[in-house]
């Protein structure tokens, strides 16, 4: 139910903006992520924007379960 | 990088399976302590299931599914109201998909569409606010489930509809928050946890302040979790951490989509619209401060306050264990109706009826453990 995927916004049209997933377009809000640019990943949830997710975070979380995986074998 | 790349950042990279390995490998070298953990969300249940995740975890730690997933505690009750509003003269009922199966007192959405209510499934609040504009003379009714991550959106919806002076949207908010229930159910002691996996999404809007409590109040390991394999093994491994060491926190590991702090625009458009009050959780009951109720100022939009409904007394579905298993106290192997009588295609509970139910997790994946 509270599931949200990755979309990378193309377009923005005032509170709107058209999105790619895995290939496929579609229209969705920005109400809840009004910070939100083209170029942007967010993950969508029911239509709308929930966050724009933080490329630099997912690069460290990576480093991270590297670290974590060559320090405990 | 490419967009390509970058898609790989979020998603691939994170089901690496030599990477998950030695994850696991490091797990099992550093739990000592019995770890019962809980997943709160349904959607790390699916996932937890779909991934084998149970069977690969050393046996010190124990893997519990808890109530989230809005389906599956919605009270017999409340879907009882949204059949009874359903069959009002000029309603359209819109919903999300999983709901309209769920078996409420005598009926379902769905069994009330066969007998001509107007129900349509729509995938996002601005599909139910398209299907008012174009149906003027009807009222249109949304059926509002969904917790922290989903309730912000149904407050967009309903601002919408002022900016747009739509007059035939209502929403009924059936919507419920999440740590206050998780306390409820702390504090009904029927389970006894070390950890929480805290839900991902959840977390997006609302941050991992509101969880501090279950670290200092009742010492229990708190780690927020994304939706991958490596995500969910990393949320594990700190909740290793934190139980070995005797030292309960709350973490975030999942970084790429979760601020400490939350998304505080959604938040305020939730505060906007909503205030705290409390709500009926099927298997749990009415809890205070748990709910999310549409406030005075907008309760022209309020589908509970402009429509007279008699939804009548209400039934749980017989022999039905999915209370005790949404409080983490039963499993659905322990229910006699469990892929007897109750299965995906005849469900009797909402836990078999949305795909992160517990009974649907363990029914497609065949789990006995």
């Amino acid at each position: 139910m509270c599931l949200a995927i990755p979309a990378l916004i193309k377009s923005i049209n005032g509170q709107q903006a058209g999105v790619d997933i895995e290939g496929v377009t579609r229209d969705i809000s920005l109400q809840l992520t009004p910070e939100a640019k083209v170029g942007d990943y967010v993950l969508l949830h029911t239509g709308y924007a929930i966050s724009v997710i933080d490329a630099a975070e997912a690069e460290e979380t990576l480093e991270l379960l590297k670290e974590l995986s060559e320090a405990g074998t | 990088m490419t967009e390509i790349e970058i898609f790989m950042k979020f998603v691939e990279e994170y089901r690496d399976p030599e990477l998950g390995k030695k994850l696991l490998d490091r797990i099992h070298k550093r739990s000592r302590k019995p770890a019962r953990l809980m997943e709160f969300c349904g959607g790390h249940t699916v996932a937890i299931f779909k991934h084998g995740l149970r069977q690969l975890l050393p046996p010190s730690i124990e893997m519990l599914s808890g109530p989230g997933c809005p389906v599956c505690v919605t009270a017999s009750a409340d879907l009882d109201k949204a059949i009874a509003l359903g069959h009002l003269p000029d309603v359209i009922i819109t919903s999300f998909g999983d709901m309209v199966r769920v078996p409420g007192s005598r009926s379902s959405l769905q069994k009330a569409k066969a007998e001509g209510a107007d129900v349509r499934i729509v995938y996002s609040a601005q599909d139910a606010l398209t299907i008012a504009h174009e149906n003027p003379e009807k009222s249109v009714v949304f059926i509002g489930i969904g917790f922290e991550t989903t309730a912000p959106t149904i407050a967009a919806s309903i601002l919408q509809a002022e900016h747009e002076k739509l007059k035939n949207y209502y929403v009924l908010s059936l919507h419920k928050v999440c740590p206050p229930i998780m306390k409820a159910i702390l504090d009904l002691g029927e389970v006894n946890l070390n950890g929480i996996i805290c839900p991902g999404h959840v977390s997006v809007i609302i941050g991992s302040h509101p969880y501090q409590f279950l670290a200092d109040d009742y010492k229990i390991a708190c780690a927020v979790s994304g939706f991958e394999p490596l995500d969910i093994l990393l949320a594990v491994d700190r909740l290793v951490e934190q139980i070995e060491s005797g030292q309960p926190g709350v973490e975030i590991a999942y970084r790429r989509g979760v601020k400490p702090e939350g998304n505080r625009a959604a938040l305020s458009l939730m505060e906007t619209v909503f205030e705290i009050g409390e709500a009926n959780w099927r298997g749990i009951g009415v809890v205070p401060e748990s709910g999310l109720q549409i406030k005075s100022q907008y309760e022209k939009y309020d589908a509970g306050k402009n429509f007279k409904i008699d939804p009548g007394p209400t039934h749980e579905p017989k022999g039905c264990i999915c209370g005790s298993i949404l409080r983490g106290v039963s499993t659905p192997l322990e229910c006699k109706l469990f892929r007897e009588t109750c299965t995906p295609e005849h469900p009797v509970g909402p836990c078999m009826v949305s795909a992160e139910g517990s009974c649907a997790a363990y029914y497609q994946y065949g789990s006995n453990k």
